[in-house]
């Protein structure tokens, strides 16, 4: 699955009660990475160009297959709870995160609850708030494959599009989409991949530097999300691609890194 | 035994190219196609079906209950057996089964016991956990089947059995006040038989609840180790299991010719059949499987000969007629293979015997039609079922020595004195 298996490696801590999978890879300070949905899609460009300067964490969430479940997460507000109390136990408060798609829902409650916990946001497409016009797309009623294949706008000329989630469906590969999905469900199964109170307990989170970043044509959370988590979150500063789907840091990479880099240097 | 009738009254008026246009799959057919003057005649006569099937001396009727889908109209099952339950006298109101993880179980409890009440003690209910497009139906957490089907069993049970007043605070259900006043009649409670499509975590449930466990139109040899298996589990937990404990649903279908059985036979594979009750997606919604069971399936999709068949029809860009010759071919091999019975009743009970001697069932239910059938030909069906078929199966049962769960009590055999269960299927599927 990873590019260049020298770059990180993966370790199993004891943390918030339970054991913690996660990957590690990079030099410098630390940058939380938390994953969408679907699982981790791999170590990709963007996570090389990152750990260029940044140490990366990447935990595979509680119940997404290689952490085990646990049993008290029961919506995205626990599992930012959980987060909450790993960042405590491992002492990395404040630290900076990154968030893509149900990934970036959770770093959203996180500050909601306590922005003191991070220094600086990246949201990638986030889900956690009800779409003003449209709809996000339902991971519950489609295939893994159909939901992996509406996430990136232009295949044909994305291509680490084919390198997602390792390339090919093998049996295991399928397993651990259904962890994902079961897992997913579990916490986010209505109101679908939203909560209603996140965006009022957004408002007036201040002094937490924000990066929201969308692809113009996303097909799983309409791009109508971002400028609710625009106005909600004060001084956010938001980049749109065009030409580009639910999956920026696939598809825009090279302009993807840049600007993270930046933003968190 | 307990010989009974079935059909999952359909909406037989969907053009067959329609549920393949939607990849193959009953579930999720617009319902545009649902015209309300065809719905209410097949509703009434569906009922009027079971009235006559009593006539003919049937010892039950089995409901049966899917959501939002043409493959079975009776989407609320209690409505048609609370009717049932007034307009006929004896038989047993068989209902395999309410999917316990979509109901409100309180409610559930109340709605059977008035069942019971009305019809005079002649209710069976049935649990399952729904197949996966009932839980997208009534948006209900797959993720939560099996726990929700588990707690929902144990709580109608106990507001059945436990004088209320009574709290509950469980994990998936919260009751302040449960104090059920209209209680089953039968006691403690009605028998339970649990139908299913032989999932092994099932079949290990029944085993220990010592429920009679109904295999519904499943290939015989995967049905065989099943029974196999809920034997040993009984032993285990003390008890000899026998005919009482089994019972098989059987596509069957008979008409004055074989030509004529034949014509009617393929409304079972009718835009594919069970085989196209829902598209993947929505058959294994997220959650719904086991880890076991996920691996299993994990194999089936990713392998090239099965796996790009299913992904085929999930993708829906089909050739209507390939699609319909592939339907015709399974419909010949379903019959050689015995899941479907097309004949005269001389012939159709042939096989029959064959199904009671290897499987020792005390339960057979006979699925009399499915797909386009007139009200006609499946009059004519069960005519010929109640008066030709049935009186020669109770002969066999008495020969065979096959008791049903109301002649012998399911879970009360002793095990031989040597702590060995006895066999429990038949000598010629043993030979096998």
């Amino acid at each position: 699955m990873a590019t260049n298996p020298q770059e990180w490696r993966e370790e199993t801590v004891r943390v918030a009660g339970t054991d913690l999978t996660l990957l590690q890879g990079g030099t410098g300070k630390p940058l939380l990475v938390l994953n969408e949905e679907l699982g981790h899609p791999g170590w990709l460009r963007w996570h090389s160009e990152l750990a260029r300067s940044r140490t990366l964490l990447i935990p595979h969430h509680p119940g997404f297959g290689k952490s085990p479940r646990v049993e008290w997460v029961s919506n995205i507000r626990d599992l930012a709870g959980f987060y909450a109390r790993v960042l405590r136990e491992r002492q990395l408060r404040p630290v900076d995160v990154i968030g893509f798609s149900l990934g970036g829902w959770i770093a959203a409650e996180m500050a909601a609850c306590d922005a003191a916990q991070f220094r600086r946001m990246v949201l990638v497409a986030p889900t956690g708030i009800r779409p003003p016009a449209g709809d996000i797309m339902d991971l519950f009623i489609v295939t893994a494959r159909a939901y992996l294949d509406a996430s990136v706008h232009d295949i044909p000329n994305t291509p680490e599009f084919a390198k997602l989630y390792g390339g090919e469906q093998t049996p295991e590969q399928f397993e651990a989409w259904e962890d994902a999905r079961a897992e997913t469900a579990r916490v986010a199964w209505q109101p679908y991949m939203f909560n209603p109170s996140l965006g009022p307990l957004l408002e007036g989170v201040v002094g937490l530097p924000t990066l929201l970043i969308w692809g113009k044509q996303d097909k799983v959370v309409p791009v109508s999300v971002a400028e609710v988590y625009k106005k909600s979150i004060a001084g956010s500063e938001l980049v749109v691609f065009d030409g580009c789907g639910h999956r920026p840091e696939v598809e825009k990479q090279a302009e993807f890194s840049e600007r993270v880099r930046r933003f968190l240097a | 035994m307990h010989i009974m009738s079935f059909s999952e009254r359909a909406y037989i008026h969907v053009p067959e190219d329609e549920i393949i246009n939607n990849g193959s799959s009953y579930f999720g057919v617009p319902n545009t196609f649902f015209d309300p003057q065809k719905g209410s005649k097949l509703l009434n006569e569906y009922l009027d079906e079971r009235v006559y099937a009593e006539e003919l001396g049937f010892d039950g009727v089995m409901l049966n209950e899917h959501h939002q889908t043409p493959f079975c109209m009776g989407s609320v099952m209690d409505v048609e057996a609370a009717i049932l339950a007034r307009i006929t006298k004896k038989v047993k109101i068989v209902l395999l089964g309410n999917p316990l993880p979509v109901a409100d179980p309180l409610r559930l409890a109340e709605e059977l016991s008035m069942i019971d009440m009305i019809s005079g003690g002649r209710l069976v209910p049935g649990w399952v956990r729904g197949a996966g497009s009932e839980q997208i139906a009534n948006n209900i957490n797959p993720a939560f089947n099996r726990e929700r089907f588990n707690e929902a069993h144990d709580f109608i049970i106990q507001a059945w059995t436990k004088p209320g007043p009574w709290r509950y605070e469980g994990k998936h259900y919260h009751y302040r006040f449960v104090n059920p006043w209209v209680l089953p009649l039968q006691k403690p409670h009605p028998q339970i038989w649990i139908p299913g499509l032989i999932s092994p975590e099932t079949v290990v449930w029944c085993a220990k609840h010592r429920y009679p466990y109904v295999a519904l139109g499943t290939n015989l040899e995967p049905t065989l180790e099943m029974v196999n298996l809920y034997a040993d589990v009984a032993a285990q937990e003390g008890y000899q299991a026998g005919p009482e404990n089994f019972g098989y649903l059987q596509n069957v279908v008979v008409a004055e010719t074989e030509e004529k059985a034949q014509e009617l036979g393929r409304g079972f594979v009718y835009g594919g059949g069970f085989g196209a009750f829902a598209r993947p997606e929505w058959m294994f919604p997220p959650g719904y499987n086991s880890k076991e069971a996920t691996k299993r399936l994990a194999k089936a999709f990713t392998d090239p000969r099965t796996g790009t068949e299913i992904i085929r029809y999930t993708q829906g860009a089909v050739d209507i007629e390939e699609v319909k010759r592939s339907i015709d071919k399974n419909y010949i091999s379903a019959q050689e293979n015995g899941l479907i019975i097309a004949g005269t009743p001389k012939t159709v009970l042939k096989r029959i015997r064959y199904m009671l001697e290897t499987l020792r069932p005390g339960i057979f239910g006979t699925w009399y039609h499915h797909g386009p059938m007139s009200f006609e030909d499946r009059k004519t069906c069960l005519r010929l079922l109640g008066q030709e078929v049935l009186p020669a199966m109770r002969e066999m049962a008495k020969e065979l020595d096959l008791p049903g769960p109301y002649e012998q009590k399911p879970g009360i055999r002793p095990l031989p004195a040597s702590g060995q269960r006895n066999p429990v299927v038949g000598l010629a599927a043993m030979a096998a």
